[in-house]
């Protein structure tokens, strides 16, 4: 019982390490270095004295389920937290990784303008960790999700005067968005699989899995293929993996722990996390393991080729990590762990000491030089030696093909809009809108049920349209942002003509999302008057040099507007869902799109206004290639 | 020959002038970034590069503000300045401008507008298609033992190389038909790829420079590598015309992937032209302000060292008492505090110093070595090879290096059980760093107990050309001269030591660059010893004797090694010792040890993190750890803060406190009174001291685009150089942390000579002399019989009398240490 209890050790104790960061005056690197190093210390200090009692105790599974945050008849939004083996491998490894990376850090990162930026950004990671680590069910595992995923963004765009990281974090935050879809959906059909807000630990009851499953069979594949799409993009595997070494912007140790050690093995925890679930699937399992194949095997073709050292290590990383997934697949869950806190410890150090290889390796050529030494490729047939390079080289067009079959489309699409001005938001989506809200009040008696049947449908294609508009607005800043609130009030509408649906659950979903639309758009209109020859979408305009105080409250207002843990808005996107009917598939897909696009769209207009080179010269800027 | 606008190698060679010239890592060696502006004036130049391609020179106009309301400018420094550049009756109004007058000062650079049009008129961006492509081809290509494998074609030229590559593959480097046409046609001309892209000769320049320009650490690093083969180990034959051909060809690619070759040449769709680059520079009144600024902010530091420095009567020198013992040191900045602390430890001893190879050229080559090292100025080409034999210690090795654990089952097997040891690695190294073979450790650089072929047995001992040692008459030649430009030619001391110096660091892409710039970015352990032998030899001294150096029989010489990021020293060849030397070399070494605390704690005085009011003992081992923590991106300051170069009698300096930021260089005007050395001290100092000097100058106020910003997020390409992330271009120049406590002022040489022989021998070297004569280093002389300075400007000496007269004095040299972290000015000791 006590034990229970002492888990919420393991993260009130990041919350606040975390808090108190935020608060000390970015000078003091002293204390901003000591309360990482407690918070991360202290986490590990723990872990052994709780880890002593917990297996003397017989290491039980424990699951806690803590706060009901939200609750009416049908539908219970509650925090819930497991604590079981894999738990305890991910919480030792992350805590010993990112304690020792913060004493790392206190001198590396040493008189760096951005001291305060990073251990900030390292302990909302840490916080998000230990979150999703210890989450019991889906909704709780999404909130640190949902924490990882900025943090990374964070990390990626640390160096945010320079264009690479900038546009790589984009890049990278919108592939752990199409994650985030993966378990957006899977929420969703759990909802309807479960009849209930299904927590972890009831996988492991076969009878229970079982009869549902038997049930509904291609709902828990889809559950499955759902989560298997999450942790594909979390885990960098197929086709996701030019991710990895593009988010090696960063400080080395956050590129370290982030995308050599801990942030990169999300995948394979959430495939840990649900096996019980999936474990009697034998398609899902093949699939799995195929992937996990398919990717070592490129993945290390890939990595064979780069004479970039950080690019090597990740891609071999990557390779280890789809090997994981196979063991995973053939149900090996204990050399799963053992392999990735290897790998883990591994990465993380080679990426520490990568400097290093140049004064080590030059010493190793000086005395061993030889001119060529064979590799397994140079047997091949010529023909196929040398594609295998340029492919390698090329990395399997993976970062063109992630760009071809997503974003291309999706900025044709939203291009084909271009009707939508601003002017024509205001006269025709607002009036079209309020004339769908006069329907929803119409709409127990007046509209027939043919109608009334494919509303939700058109409603949340309109949203869908709003946000493609956003993402491809390459001008007007304050268009965008318009457009990504109304593609929120379009998908409440769209819920709401759906079956019996109470007015408050709107409330919940638009509350904070109209709250951080209006504070955003007064930022942007206070950032237009002062800048307005420096005022669209269509470059980078660095202007968190001159206006971080604006920056900082316009990042926050993104983060509420896309549905991120700090407005009741994120309960409330979980609270639509389950009133999406389970053969609502579409619907579930366009509100599954809309929401991938606005978070990509609203990370775009704070990256193209804040972040980047600034676009004034009066002092030092980089180059666009460095 | 057509009459064409356009010329290809006038091209190709203007643009390989213009980029940066960093050679790949193993061979760091500090230059001048803005070389290829030399040979206009300073000022001129600066303004020239900033216009044309947008790099910021000087520091920013409120930086100088600031510094004068700091009192960092002197007042009357800058009147001086002003009153210099623009005459008395401006005075009034130039110094209203430069404090309080408004400036844009954005930079407009001319650079980049051109290629930019693509984006404009064609909605393409050329180099987000191109760019990583390219780089990851260039980088396979010339990578030096990263990756796996290979680049598979091998002993062809670049071009040649892609083009069998393309031929060979099932899907080539090109997704359409008419460049892979193009290339695979043997007749390539990049004037035809030009053609099709730009259509207007008149503008073919103008691209290739935008081109070239927007990933300029690659093109430099190709049109290095070219110049200079030798540089790589693993050698390729590349040339910026193949690189430039490619970049073209991927261009064109991309454009076809999106129009279908249904686009007109960039030449066409321009209405207006844009300004040609190299067009006169109009004047701009910022760029004035900025010049009268700098040389106000320099003059107010000089003014400080000069005013201090004559003063003082020369150490009263007994001829009747001899040195305990003479110490040569290398002429480095770092070795400025050492020697004071050497000199105050023992009174009787006296320090000397040169450039570090000690007038010993020569290659060496390790045990087992496959390859040869050059141990001299980079620019000289020895002809001789000196062998390490009978190595004892062997070398470490490092698994995480391994290239298994980068393998399928390899990395299986390694991530599941050295991977576990390797949390166990970290933590060690994070609570208690230690010597690791990962490790640049300047003691390694040779083996203390290995022998050395010094001497040459037979002049038919050649291997690739070279002799193996040097024969006695060689090696008389090289002695003499080392002790005639130092002035040492009397008055020897029982032991004289020769000093090298080298540095240890680990996780440091630029650990070449800590070592002995005058051994070609290396550790000096070697040349010391070499030269110490020499000294020693019995019929060396024979022949010495008859050019006038009569070195005492019980002399001795010895190498030895000081290795500059943990102030440790070892000595080479003490066997030799007679009985009375060895007790003698017990003595003097207890100096050392106690001068080497000490000058720890002075560095430490730089290093924040550090409590200052330890005792220098305790100091000295946390700097130790410095060079052996994997966390530490700072493990010594290196040539931060550099500022002058004083050549001439030790009495000139050795009352000053010049906080490290001097380099020194032995020399006695009396020993030289026609400057026959001094001409050879010049030469050598202009480039070496002077390319440190602009280097850390023009990293530090423009560390963007002239340094290589912060080096925390460094990733290493192909051993050769570094870049930011995995798309990133190579980043030449200095990183952050090297630069961060450099104040930008220009070298000033100081020499102790009679005017007109200093002029009258610069202006025999013609290259030594526009470093000087352009104003990238001020020179000044320091007539030895009245003590007064001159200043050179504009090809004359004229008399410059300090503006300070209250000296500033200062006893306690401790204290200072203890409190102040900012640079201190030159002051007098007591």
């Amino acid at each position: 019982m006590e034990l229970k209890i002492l888990v919420q050790i393991f993260l009130l104790i990041p919350l606040a390490g975390f808090i108190i960061s935020l608060l000390i005056p970015h000078k003091k690197e002293l204390a901003l270095s000591r309360i990482a190093f407690y918070t991360a210390g202290g986490n590990l200090f723990c872990f052994f004295i709780f880890i002593a009692f917990w297996l003397w105790q017989g290491h039980p599974t424990l699951d806690i389920k803590d706060v009901s945050i939200y609750q009416n008849s049908e539908y219970e939004f509650v925090i819930a937290f497991l604590f079981d083996k894999i738990t305890a491998v991910y919480l030792f490894a992350g805590a010993l990784l990112t304690f020792l990376i913060t004493v790392y850090s206190r001198y590396y990162m040493h008189r760096e303008s951005g001291y305060k930026r990073f251990f900030n950004t390292i302990l909302f990671f840490y916080l998000g960790f230990n979150i999703t680590i210890f989450a019991g069910n889906f909704e709780t595992l999404f909130i640190g999700w949902e924490i990882l995923g900025v943090s990374s963004f964070l990390l990626i765009s640390f160096y945010r005067d320079r264009y690479l990281p900038v546009r790589n974090a984009v890049k990278v935050f919108s592939i752990y968005r199409i994650g985030d879809v993966g378990i957006l959906l899977a929420m969703w059909a759990s909802h309807h699989l479960w009849h209930e807000n299904i927590i972890f630990s009831k996988f492991q009851n076969y009878d229970l899995v079982q009869e549902h499953l038997q049930a509904h069979t291609s709902l828990g594949i889809f559950i499955s293929v759902m989560i298997l799409l999450a942790a594909a993009a979390k885990s960098a595997q197929l086709p996701f993996s030019s991710w990895l070494p593009r988010a090696m912007e960063g400080p080395t140790p956050s590129s370290a722990i982030f995308y050599g050690s801990l942030s990169v093995n999300f995948g394979v925890f959430l495939l840990l996390r649900t096996f019980p679930f999936w474990e009697h699937q034998p398609f899902v399992r093949i699939l799995i393991g195929v992937l996990g194949i398919a990717t070592s095997l490129v993945a290390i073709e890939i990595s064979r080729v780069q004479s970039s050292i950080k690019a090597q290590i990740a891609y071999a990383s990557i390779a280890q990590i789809g090997l994981i997934f196979v063991e995973i697949a053939l149900g090996f869950e204990t050399l799963a762990l053992i392999h990735f806190m290897g790998n883990a410890f591994l990465r993380t150090y080679q990426l520490l000491v990568s400097p290093s290889v140049v004064t080590y390796m030059i010493r190793e050529q000086f005395y061993n030089y030889e001119p060529r030494v064979q590799t397994l490729e140079d047997s091949f047939p010529k023909r196929v030696e040398y594609s295998l390079y340029l492919l390698g080289i090329r990395e399997w067009n993976l970062d063109s093909f992630t760009n071809k079959l997503i974003f291309t489309p999706l900025k044709k699409a939203g291009k084909k809009l271009d009707f939508l001005t601003y002017r024509n938001v205001f006269y025709f989506v607002i009036p079209a809108y309020l004339i769908s809200c006069f329907f929803f009040i119409l709409k127990e008696n007046k509209i027939p049920l043919e109608i009334h049947r494919y509303l939700p449908y058109v409603y949340s294609f309109v949203a869908l349209l709003m946000v493609l508009k956003s993402f491809s607005e390459r001008k007007y800043p304050r268009l965008a942002w318009l457009l990504v609130i109304f593609n929120h009030l379009w998908i409440a509408l769209a819920v709401s003509f759906n079956e019996q649906y109470s007015f408050s659950h709107s409330v919940i979903y638009l509350s904070g999302i109209l709250v951080s639309g209006l504070i955003g758009f007064i930022c942007l209109q206070k950032l237009k008057n002062s800048e307005p020859d420096y005022f669209s979408l269509n470059q980078y305009y660095g202007h968190i040099y001159e206006h971080p105080k604006i920056s900082i409250v316009f990042l926050l207002s993104c983060l509420g507007l896309m549905g991120f843990p700090i407005t009741l808005s994120f309960m409330g996107e979980d609270l639509l869902y389950s009133h999406i009917r389970d053969d609502q598939f579409f619907l579930a897909f366009f509100n599954a799109l809309s929401f991938i696009m606005a978070g990509i769209s609203l990370v775009r207009i704070y990256a193209r206004l804040f972040l980047g080179t600034h676009v004034k010269t009066y002092h030092e800027t980089a180059i666009k290639s460095s | 020959m057509d009459k064409s606008l356009y010329n290809q190698d006038k091209v190709i060679h203007r643009l390989k002038h213009y980029l940066p010239a960093q050679a790949p890592l193993k061979d760091f060696i500090h230059h001048n970034t803005l070389h290829a502006f030399q040979h206009d004036k300073f000022h001129a130049g600066l303004h020239k590069a900033s216009e044309i391609f947008g790099y910021k020179t000087y520091l920013q106009l409120e930086e100088y503000r600031r510094l004068f309301k700091e009192g960092k400018i002197n007042p009357e420094n800058l009147e001086r300045a002003i009153t210099s550049e623009k005459g008395q009756n401006s005075l009034d109004t130039w110094r209203t401008n430069l404090l309080n007058k408004k400036y844009d000062t954005n930079i407009y650079s001319r650079i980049g507008k051109y290629r930019n049009e693509w984006k404009n008129k064609y909605h393409i961006n050329l180099s987000k298609e191109t760019h990583p492509i390219l780089f990851r081809i260039i980088g396979g290509f010339l990578d030096q033992g990263i990756a796996l494998r290979y680049f598979p074609v091998s002993g062809k030229g670049f071009l040649d190389s892609i083009r069998e590559l393309e031929k060979n593959s099932f899907q080539g480097l090109f997704k359409n038909k008419r460049p892979k046409e193009l290339l695979l046609n043997p007749d390539l001309k990049i004037e035809k790829l030009l053609q099709i892209l730009i259509g207007d000769e008149l503008l073919y320049e103008h691209y290739l420079f935008d081109q070239q320009f927007e990933h300029p650490g690659w093109s430099g690093m190709v049109s290095v590598i070219e110049d200079n083969p030798a540089s790589l180990s693993d050698k390729k034959d590349i040339s910026l015309h193949d690189f430039i051909a490619l970049e073209l060809l991927l261009e064109i690619d991309a454009l076809d992937s999106k129009f279908h070759e249904n686009w007109l040449p960039l030449g066409m769709r321009i209405e207006q032209k844009p300004e040609p680059l190299f067009e006169k520079i109009n004047d701009n009144e910022l760029f004035e302000a900025l010049a009268i600024w700098q040389e106000a902010y320099e003059w107010t530091y000089y003014d400080h060292a000069l005013a201090a420095m004559p003063n003082i009567n020369p150490k009263e020198i007994n001829p009747l008492q001899k040195d305990t013992f003479q110490s040569i040191f290398c002429i480095d900045d770092r070795e400025c505090s050492f020697r004071r602390y050497l000199e105050d430890y023992d009174k009787g001893c006296s320090t000397y110093s040169t450039a570090g190879f000690f007038n010993v050229e020569f290659y060496f080559q390790p045990e087992g070595g496959k390859f040869h090292t050059k141990l001299c100025p980079a620019p000289v080409s020895p002809k001789y090879l000196i062998k390490e034999e009978n190595k004892k210690s062997p070398r470490g090795k490092d698994v995480y290096f391994h290239k298994q654990t980068h393998s399928l089952a390899g990395g299986w097997f390694i991530s599941q059980t050295f991977g576990f040891w390797s949390a166990i690695k970290l933590a060690a190294n994070i609570f208690r760093p230690s010597l690791s073979a990962a490790t640049s450790y300047s003691f390694r650089h040779m083996d203390k107990e290995a022998s050395l072929t010094i001497e040459n047995k037979t002049p038919e001992d050649i291997i690739d050309g070279l002799q193996i040692g040097f024969t006695i008459e060689e090696m008389a030649d090289r002695m003499e001269g080392l002790l005639k430009s130092i002035g040492l030619v009397k008055d020897f001391a029982p032991l004289i030591y020769i000093v090298g110096h080298g540095a240890s660091s680990v996780n440091n892409t630029y650990y070449a660059g800590y070592d002995c710039g005058a051994c070609s970015g290396r550790p000096g352990s070697v040349n010391a010893r070499v030269a110490a032998h020499m000294g020693n030899h019995k019929k060396v001294r024979e022949i010495l004797k008859t050019r006038g150096i009569e070195i005492t029989e019980t002399t001795q010489f010895i190498g030895a090694l000081q290795d500059t990021t943990r102030d440790e020293i070892d000595y080479f060849d003490e066997t030799i010792l007679t009985e009375i030397n060895k007790i003698n070399h017990e003595k003097n070494k207890q100096t050392f040890l106690k001068a080497l605390d000490s000058n720890s704690k002075e560095r430490a005085r730089r290093f924040a993190l550090m409590d200052h009011n330890l005792s220098a003992q305790a100091i000295h081992e946390k700097v130790k750890l410095r060079s052996v923590s994997l966390f530490e991106p700072r493990p010594e300051y290196n040539h931060a803060t550099n500022a002058l170069c004083i050549i001439g009698r030790r009495e000139l300096s050795s009352h000053l406190f010049l906080d490290r930021r001097s380099f020194l260089n032995s020399f006695d005007y009396r020993v030289d009174p026609e400057g026959k050395y001094l001409l050879g001290i010049l030469k050598a100092v202009a480039p070496v001291c002077g390319g440190i000097n602009l280097e850390y100058y023009f990293s530090r106020v423009d560390n963007q685009k002239l340094g290589a910003g912060s080096k925390l997020p460094h990733n290493v390409m192909g051993l050769i150089g570094v870049a930011n992330g995995a798309d990133g271009d190579l980043r030449p120049g200095l990183p952050e942390q090297m630069i961060e406590i450099h104040d930008p002022v220009r070298l000033l040489v100081i020499v102790e000579h009679f005017p007109d022989v200093v002029l009258k021998t610069l202006q025999q070297n013609e290259a030594a002399y526009e470093w000087f004569n352009n104003e990238w280093i001020h020179l000044t002389a320091i007539h030895p019989e009245t003590k007064k300075f001159y200043k050179l400007k504009d090809g004359v000496f004229s008399l410059y009398t300090p503006v300070q007269s209250v000296l500033k004095t200062d006893t306690d040299i401790e204290g200072i240490i203890e409190t102040e972290q900012e640079n201190i000015e030159p002051f007098v000791l007591h």
